[in-house]
Order: C-alpha cells, then sequence, then structure tokens
C-alpha cells in the first residue's frame, strides 16, 4: 500500500480527490433527497446545477488547456438541445424505454454539436484571442437566432421546414408542428434525472483530466505554451486545435439534451450570449485550467442567487454581482493568493496530524 | 498511506459542507403558514427587464388581498401573498421560483407572469395538481399542459384573429404590414394567428418585418413599411418597441394607422416618449385605467395611493381579478387553510369551470367571465384608440 501511494503521480492524485468529491457530493444528495430532507427549491436546481458543471468543465477545455477565449458555449448547447429534444418527440413512440432513447438523444445532441463546432472551428481557429472570442459570441447569437426563428412540422408527405411563419410550411391536416419559431418545442419526455445528469458530469470529469494528461492534452497545452516552438517539433496545431474545440462543443451538446430533458419546453431565447459569458465566469471563477475548480464554481455560483432569495429577496441579484467582484478581486490578487493557499496546507497539516495521532 | 488519509479527510470535510448545505434548505420544508392564511404564490419577473409587468402583477395582488384581508377575510381565513423573481426566464429559473414558492408553502399558485416562464413550469404544476390561474401568460400552450391551469388573460390566438377580425371588418385599411418579434413567444403568437386569419379572409400583408430582443433601431423595418405602401402597420409587441417604432415613422415621414394588441398597454407611460406620436394608435386591452366605471375608479385610487400614484396596467387588473377570483371560488367551495395544495387545486378547477360561476371584474368590459375546462377565459378584447393621450373605446 505504501509504495503504491507513493508513485500515484501528483495528477493523478488531483483527479482522485476530485472523483472522490463528487461520489461523496452525489451519495449525500440523494441520500437527502431520498430521506426528503432537502427543498423543493434545491430538487428543482439538481440537474441544471450539473448541466452547468458540465459546461464549465468542457469549456475549460477551450479556454484553460488549448487558451482561446470561446464565448459560443450556449450555442452549442443550443445544438445540443435542440437536436437531442427534436429526436426524443420523433422518437417517443418509436422507443418508448426512455433507458434506451434518452443515451441516443444524448449521443446525437452530443454529435451535432461536435460537427458544427468543428465546422466553425476550421475557419475560426486561425484567429487568434480578441477575434475568436468575437467570432464565437456571434456564431452562439446565429445559433440562437436560427432556432428561434425556425418552424418544423411533419405530416405523412415528410418533414417541412420555414422561416416565416408556421403556416408558411404547407403542413396537410394531420399534420404536427414540432418546432414552433421562438416558441421552441414542445412535449419532451422529461427523461432528465439527477442520476443520469449526475453519471454524465462525472463521465465529462474524466474525459477532461485524462484528455489533459494524454498525448493529444499535452500537444494541446505546447501549443498553448508556445505556438511556434509547438509548430517547429511537427505538431498539428489546426489538428489539435479542432479536437479539443469540437470536444468542448461535444460536451456542451451533451449538457443541453440534459437541460432540454429536464423541462417540457425548449425555448432558443434561453440560450443568449448571457449564458455563454456566464459559463465563462465559471470557469475564470474556478480558476482557468482547473477542473475541480470549474465544478464548485458552477455548483456555488448557481446556488448563490437562489439560496438567497429567502433572505435578501429581490436584492439578491445585486448581491450576487457584489460577491462576483469581489471573489475576481480576491483571486486575481497575489497577496492573497498566497495567504490562502499558506492557510489551506497549514489547515491540511492540521486535519493529517491529528488523524495521524488517533492512530498512534 | 499519507495520501489516503488527506482524501479521506478532504471527503469528510466536503460531507461535512454538503450537510450545512441541505440543512439550509430544509428548512424551508416545514410548514410555515398559519393555520388561518392561505397562502397565494406569485412567480414573476421582479427584476430585469420586464421587472414591471412582475411588480405590477404583485402590487395589485397585495392590493387585493390586503382589501379582503381588513374586511375579515373569506369567513375568517386570511389570504397572504407571496412572491418569488422568476426573471421571466425560460428554464431553470422559472421551476426554481416556482419550487421556491412550494416550499414557501404556496397553496394557490397566481402564475406566471410571463409565456415563457409559464410554460416551462406548467407540466409541473399539472403533476403536483396545485390550483394555477395565471393574470397575464396569453400563450395558446400554458392551458394545455394540465386540467389544472386557467387564464384570465385572452390567449394570444384569441387576440391575432380578432385583430384580424376587427381590422377586415371594420374597413380600416386593406394594405397591411406587421413588425414583430422573432425571438419573443408572445409577439410570434399573434403574428401567427394573425397572419393565419387575414389569409382566411384574404388579406394580403404587404410587409412583415421581424426583429429580435434587444433591437433598438427600427428605420429599416419603418422604410420597408413605407416602401410597400402600408395603410396600417399592425405592432403585436411590447410598448418598449412600440415607442421607438413610432418615433422611427415619424423621423421617416411615414403616419399609417397602427393597431396593436395588450402589449402596447403601457404606451403612455413611457418616460421620454412624446404622447402626441400615439394619438391614432389603436389597440386591444382587456382594462383601460381611465374607464369611469366604479369598480375601475376605486381600483385606480387604490392603487395610486398605495403604490407611489402609479397608475395601474391591465396586468395590475388582471392579478386584481385573479385574488378576487381565488377569494369567490374560495368562498363558495369553502377552503380552509389547513387545506393542501392538492387538495384545494381538486376542487377549484372543476368550481372554475363549472356552469353557473363567473366573475365581474375590472378586466371583462362589464360583462362576466366564465371559463372552459381547458382553462381560457370567455372574454372578448375591446378595441380602444388613443385621443388626447387617453383611450378611448372604438
Amino acid at each position: 500500500m505504501k509504495n503504491k501511494t507513493k508513485t500515484i503521480k501528483p495528477y493523478t492524485k488531483q483527479s482522485f480527490i476530485t472523483y472522490g468529491i463528487l461520489i461523496a457530493a452525489f451519495a449525500v444528495t440523494l441520500i437527502l433527497v431520498e430521506t426528503g430532507s432537502i427543498s423543493f427549491m434545491l430538487q428543482s436546481l439538481l440537474v441544471p446545477l450539473c448541466v452547468y458543471a458540465i459546461l464549465a468543465v468542457s469549456l475549460n477545455l477551450t479556454v484553460g488547456i488549448l487558451g482561446e477565449l470561446s464565448l459560443g458555449q450556449a450555442g452549442f448547447m443550443c445544438i445540443g438541445a435542440y437536436t437531442g429534444a427534436l429526436f426524443s418527440i420523433l422518437m417517443q413512440e418509436a422507443i418508448p424505454e426512455s433507458a434506451i432513447r434518452f443515451p441516443l438523444a444524448l449521443l446525437i445532441g452530443g454529435v451535432c454539436a461536435a460537427i458544427f463546432g468543428i465546422l466553425i472551428g476550421i475557419p475560426v481557429l486561425r484567429l487568434r484571442g480578441d477575434y475568436l472570442a468575437m467570432v464565437t459570441l456571434a456564431f452562439g447569437e446565429i445559433i440562437k437566432n436560427i432556432c428561434g426563428a425556425l418552424y418544423l412540422g411533419k405530416d405523412s408527405e415528410g418533414f417541412h421546414a420555414s422561416l416565416d411563419s408556421a403556416s408558411d410550411m404547407g403542413l396537410a391536416p394531420d399534420g404536427k408542428v414540432l418546432i414552433n419559431g421562438a416558441l421552441g418545442l414542445n412535449g419532451t419526455p422529461k427523461d432528465s434525472t439527477f442520476i443520469i445528469a449526475f453519471i454524465a458530469l462525472f463521465i465529462t470529469v474524466i474525459i477532461a483530466y485524462n484528455f489533459v494528461n494524454s498525448r493529444t492534452g499535452r500537444a494541446v497545452m505546447s501549443i498553448r505554451d508556445n505556438r511556434i516552438a509547438a509548430e517547429s517539433i511537427g505538431l498539428n496545431i489546426t489538428k489539435y486545435k479542432l479536437i479539443t474545440f469540437g470536444l468542448t462543443a461535444f460536451l456542451a451538446g451533451v449538457a443541453g439534451v440534459i437541460y432540454s430533458h429536464n423541462f417540457a419546453t425548449l425555448q432558443a431565447v434561453k440560450f443568449d450570449y448571457n449564458m455563454s459569458i456566464l459559463i465563462l465566469v465559471f470557469v475564470v471563477l474556478g480558476g482557468i485550467g482547473s477542473i475541480r475548480g470549474s465544478v464548485i464554481a458552477a455548483v456555488v455560483l448557481t446556488l448563490i442567487p437562489e439560496l438567497l432569495r429567502e433572505t435578501i429577496g429581490q436584492y439578491r441579484m445585486l448581491f450576487y454581482a457584489v460577491i462576483l467582484i469581489a471573489m475576481m478581486l480576491l483571486t486575481a490578487n497575489t497577496k492573497f493568493k498566497s495567504k490562502l493557499t499558506a492557510y489551506m496546507s497549514k489547515l491540511k497539516g492540521l486535519v493529517v496530524k491529528e488523524k495521524k495521532g488517533e492512530v498512534k | 498511506m499519507k495520501s489516503v488519509k488527506k482524501i479521506l479527510a478532504l471527503v469528510l470535510a466536503v460531507v461535512m459542507i454538503a450537510t450545512c448545505f441541505a440543512a439550509c434548505g430544509s428548512d424551508a420544508n416545514d410548514d410555515k403558514t398559519d393555520a388561518k392564511e392561505i397562502v397565494i404564490g406569485i412567480s414573476g419577473p421582479l427584476t430585469g427587464s420586464t421587472a414591471q409587468y412582475g411588480l405590477a402583477v404583485q402590487n395589485a395582488a397585495e392590493l387585493a388581498a390586503k382589501e379582503i384581508n381588513e374586511a375579515g377575510g373569506i369567513n375568517g381565513t386570511m389570504l397572504k401573498i407571496i412572491a418569488a423573481d422568476d426573471e421571466a426566464d425560460t428554464g431553470d429559473k422559472a421551476t426554481s421560483a416556482y419550487n421556491f414558492l412550494k416550499d414557501q408553502g404556496m397553496q394557490i399558485f397566481l402564475g406566471t407572469v410571463t409565456t415563457g416562464s409559464g410554460l416551462a413550469v406548467v407540466n409541473q404544476t399539472a403533476a403536483d395538481g396545485i390550483f394555477q390561474l395565471t393574470p397575464s401568460a396569453s400563450g395558446d400552450d400554458i392551458i394545455k399542459a394540465g386540467d389544472n391551469c386557467f387564464q384570465i388573460c385572452f390567449t394570444d390566438s384569441n387576440q391575432g384573429s380578432r385583430s384580424a377580425q376587427y381590422i377586415a371588418e371594420n374597413n380600416i385599411a386593406s394594405k397591411i404590414a406587421v413588425i414583430y418579434d422573432s425571438s419573443d413567444a408572445y409577439s410570434t403568437g399573434i403574428y401567427n394567428t394573425f397572419k393565419a386569419e387575414c389569409t382566411n379572409r384574404g388579406i394580403t400583408l404587404v410587409a412583415e418585418q421581424a426583429f429580435t430582443k434587444g433591437n433598438t433601431d427600427f428605420s429599416a423595418q419603418i422604410q420597408a413599411c413605407k416602401s410597400a405602401g402600408a395603410e396600417l402597420v399592425f405592432l403585436p409587441i411590447y410598448y418598449t418597441e412600440a415607442a421607438l417604432i413610432l418615433k422611427a415613422a415619424q423621423a421617416a415621414d411615414f403616419a399609417p394607422k397602427f393597431f396593436g394588441c395588450d402589449g402596447l398597454d403601457g404606451l403612455l407611460g413611457v418616460k421620454g416618449f412624446d404622447p402626441a406620436l400615439a394619438e391614432g394608435v389603436m389597440l386591444l386591452t382587456p382594462f383601460a385605467a381611465d374607464a369611469q366605471d366604479e369598480a375601475t375608479q376605486s381600483f385606480v385610487t387604490a392603487y395610486k395611493a398605495a403604490y407611489n400614484n402609479e397608475i395601474p396596467n391591465q396586468f395590475a387588473a388582471d392579478a386584481y381579478d385573479g385574488v378576487k377570483i381565488i377569494a369567490k371560488l374560495i368562498e363558495q367551495e369553502g377552503i380552509t387553510a389547513d387545506m393542501s395544495a392538492k387538495e384545494i387545486g381538486d376542487k377549484l378547477k372543476v368550481a372554475i369551470c363549472a356552469d353557473g360561476f363567473e366573475f365581474t371584474g375590472l378586466t371583462g368590459a362589464g360583462a362576466p367571465l366564465t371559463w372552459d375546462a381547458e382553462g381560457a377565459v370567455s372574454k372578448d378584447p375591446a378595441a380602444v384608440i388613443i385621443e388626447n393621450g387617453a383611450y378611448k373605446a372604438l
């Protein structure tokens, strides 16, 4: 045992700590839900929490590992949400068993988002820094607006689509409107559960850790750190950038599918740039490049405004903004940071010492 | 061994933190309601760009509840209004606002204020069996999810087709243009039914111009309407954008007739907007604050006195009616404060659409309101025209 633990690499240790935290948090929440000692509001937040955490972790791959600023996360989420929900609505009769249908929906939503991610990535990843941020922001808005204006119906003759109005589709009287413009999709089966959402989050975190620690991940990081040096040793920059961007889009698409299957209706207006920026805030506050930090920041920052409902009511959004600013300032402050790390290691030392004492 | 212990310590710490969090939440589960109070929950945008709708609903509902309570309550049972901010969100914020109200012991749901939030929660309210009466979520799909949801406002499709009908029957114009918000469920809902009814009646739309949320420059849309030779521009949108459109039309020297729906109510109250621009604008609205009947006058006076001289809009009137409708149902069905939300819901959802139940309030133009089993209200939108800075019935 002793020898084995000694040979564990620090990075592996970090990842296992995160897995441990996740499983413990999951187990505790599940027990609380089962015993009914958790409020309705927190119960309704469990799935969104997992969704936001997946989005933050996946964006961290692009922002933290690849070092490129992307503001299009909501757009990929929107694609995943729409395609996944559409698949589930269409297949509701053909595959009545949600245990088979939902994983398929997750896969389809993720793959569609990844295809878009790669398609957009090919021209866009040639840009750097601010330009990439602007283009991805525009992309997200385009996706949102197209989805918001899209009408899709199905009748005996097949699919009909229009960007003007439901009546322009020329549906037969037996036809069914599937996507109703700004009103979005209606009647998505409620397949998302906390357990599925958590499993998706857990797999996302495993993927993220292993990706970072893989050959590809190292290549990606070398591109981030010094593009010219990376190029000079023969790394295919475009390929590695596309892989990372595609993986981010895939995971965002999966998050979108889970999100859409948590509500009966889906409207594109939700996926605006505010959503993209919110997720970027999770990543930045959690620590760029830190996967565990992304999860924690997503959970904490989603919970804060909701938990403040009871205490300060209407002023909660003001308070939330103040908390955000304070956290940003503090985490950016090197003095505070070094003090915090010193304090944390002291605390850790205390805990471990006490434990040692007990054993003796 | 050391690192294993470290992991263990961290896991334990997280468990502790998680329990703390859970403990915060679980308090809310306790039944806080006084045995003598029935809790009515409101979910609406109390912050953000549509906050005035949510606040109007909250204010008016509190006013109505206060009046009822001061008159001794309903057979001694008092009403308590609680409100949660859903930010007019279409997803998790809306459901979390609804669940927050549930945690606070809500027994009757007077919400949501906006259609988008409503669509996000209707399936859950149907599953919970709570009685839901929405003052202003006018989307057609709101009432379709379950048998527990009823509307006080008329539906979007009703507004769209009634507008087309009104324009056609009164020969107001033959060349019609539409400017609508393609990112908004309310606006596209009305636009679609308006267009369908126009097609039925053989009216052609000469221009159909869309914009999306947050747009502030409407000169392109106005130019398109102008060059198409539109005699009337139909505006199924909210008043903030309508004010900008009227300004853009004036700047372009374009003076067609304007016709809108209940979203235009509030146009005269836009800050920095010249009311002269709104002269001749026609709109469908269930409520005009300067109507001379006694009910409206006493409501407007009480509302102004309570809330800084603010003139109530139709959202306020709908919410005021909503609380009074709930009070009437509570009295009729003998609902007591110790009943669960589901028990109340089971009784009220049958009672409200039963034969013989009707309600005369602020928003029916004097005619009694009745409900069908699906949840839609029978209420005819009344057309008004703005003349000399005030509404005048057409």
